[in-house]
């Protein structure tokens, strides 16, 4: 068993980022102390295809009740690896988003958008043996919030992973190429770095569109490395 | 490094029926939720719980706490699913918006020590709304200051603010409770780990 790489700070947002203004009063404001890894930071918990029963990857299927979900069908192909390109395989994959309209099924969301009646938006998949994934959904849709006026959130998919230790606990949000209002949104801004944002896009893909059906789009997931040396005991 | 990490972003405000369906009631089914341990599991039962506040001290009710722990004899579990024979998942997950007082909860059994630890503690991540990146931090055991004063980890910790990290044990009429309170921000300020 081998320690995780250090996590790489440049790639996420600070704690507290004042364009969104929620993170004043949340994020924490000391640097977070340094601990020397150890085997609970190696451990983790692993899932089994078990764990995803067998409608949890497809979004326009788990959540029907009298009909298909309004919408423009999608599937998300992508691979779940490590900074040293490894492939992260057996790695669960939990997902959820709002609907077509930009409506999330949570009881807290008083947006005024319908909710779809055949539409849930959460759903899990598991990563192959070559670490790739894949989940079909219904577009999600833009919708307002209220961290400044004429607020909008881009369309984005919430993803959550755990990785193959407790170290690589990692949720994220995918959001969709050429969006207008990616530049405008103090969450995907968060992240300071340029470079680190378009890892955050998914990549439209002729190849994964599926004729007749879905458009595809391939989303892929970099997880902390590993060091080189295995730890000491 | 031949590739970047991808960035974290904000589990926002509507994760509950993806993430914590069961306990808020959504039509989904869960790989976590509030209980650690099963009553068959080996060990001392106990609940930990407490409240997450901000930097103004107000409770947060869109936060959701994930707890990583060691079993009894200080081995951590792997296979949070399959717990035929030990009833002991080690992994907890919990939202803040469903107690009426804004409390997260597991019910668990206290950890054993790990191997390369001196005292036991459970690991614990903090998601929410206006926190773009997740943060790490650990609970110690109040009745454990005699192990506490060999843990690596905690004794890195500046003295004045080791406190912040230890839950105390109550007995109440249901059983042995642990509180904790995460402070965000302020002079109580939770102690955060770069894990």
């Amino acid at each position: 068993m081998s320690t995780f790489k250090p996590r790489d700070w440049g790639s996420h947002a600070p704690y507290i980022a004042p364009g969104y203004k929620s993170t004043i009063l949340r994020g924490p404001t000391r640097s977070p102390l340094a601990i020397k890894s150890g085997l609970t930071e190696s451990t983790g918990p692993r899932f089994a295809p078990a764990s995803v029963r067998e409608l949890d990857f497809d979004l326009t299927k788990n959540g029907v009740v009298n009909g298909e979900p309004l919408g423009e069908r999608i599937v998300v192909h992508g691979r779940v690896m490590d900074t040293d390109g490894r492939p992260q395989p057996n790695t669960l994959v939990e997902i959820w988003q709002a609907n077509a309209a930009g409506r999330y099924v949570h009881k807290v969301d008083q947006h005024d958008a319908p909710l779809d009646p055949n539409f849930r938006g959460s759903g899990r998949c598991f990563t192959d043996d070559q670490g790739n994934y894949k989940f079909y959904t219904i577009k999600p849709g833009a919708y307002p919030w209220g961290n400044h006026f004429n607020a909008w959130r881009p369309n984005h998919i919430h993803i959550s992973l755990f990785g193959p230790g407790f170290a690589t606990r990692l949720v994220t949000q995918m959001y969709f190429p050429g969006d207008p209002l990616l530049d405008l949104d103090p969450i995907f801004l968060g992240t300071e770095d340029a470079a680190a944002r378009e890892r955050l896009i998914a990549k439209f893909s002729i190849d994964k569109t599926e004729e007749g059906f879905a458009l595809g789009y391939q989303f892929d997931i970099v997880l902390r490395g590993r060091n080189g040396t295995p730890m000491e005991n | 490094m031949a590739y970047g990490e991808t960035p974290s972003q904000t589990v926002g405000p509507y994760f509950a029926y993806g993430l914590t369906a069961g306990q808020y009631a959504y039509d989904f089914t869960d790989i976590a939720d509030p209980t650690v341990a099963g009553p068959d599991a080996k060990g001392e039962h106990i609940r930990i719980t407490g409240t997450v506040f901000d930097g103004e001290g107000n409770p947060v009710n869109d936060a959701m706490i994930e707890i990583w722990q060691a079993d009894a004899d200080g081995v951590y579990n792997e296979n949070p699913i399959d717990v035929s024979g030990t009833d002991f998942r080690g992994l907890g997950r919990c939202g803040t918006g469903t107690d009426a007082q804004n409390r997260f909860w597991f019910d668990t059994v206290k950890p054993g020590v790990v191997a390369d630890a001196g005292a036991p503690f459970v690991n614990v991540i903090i998601f929410m709304r206006g926190m773009l990146v997740h943060a790490f931090t650990r609970f110690y055991f109040d009745d454990e200051a005699e192990l506490n004063a060999k843990d690596p980890v905690l004794q890195s910790v500046p003295e004045n603010r080791r406190d912040t990290l230890i839950a105390k044990r109550v007995e109440t009429p249901t059983g042995i409770e642990y509180r904790i309170d995460i402070h965000m921000q302020g002079d109580a300020e939770t102690v955060f780990f770069d894990v």
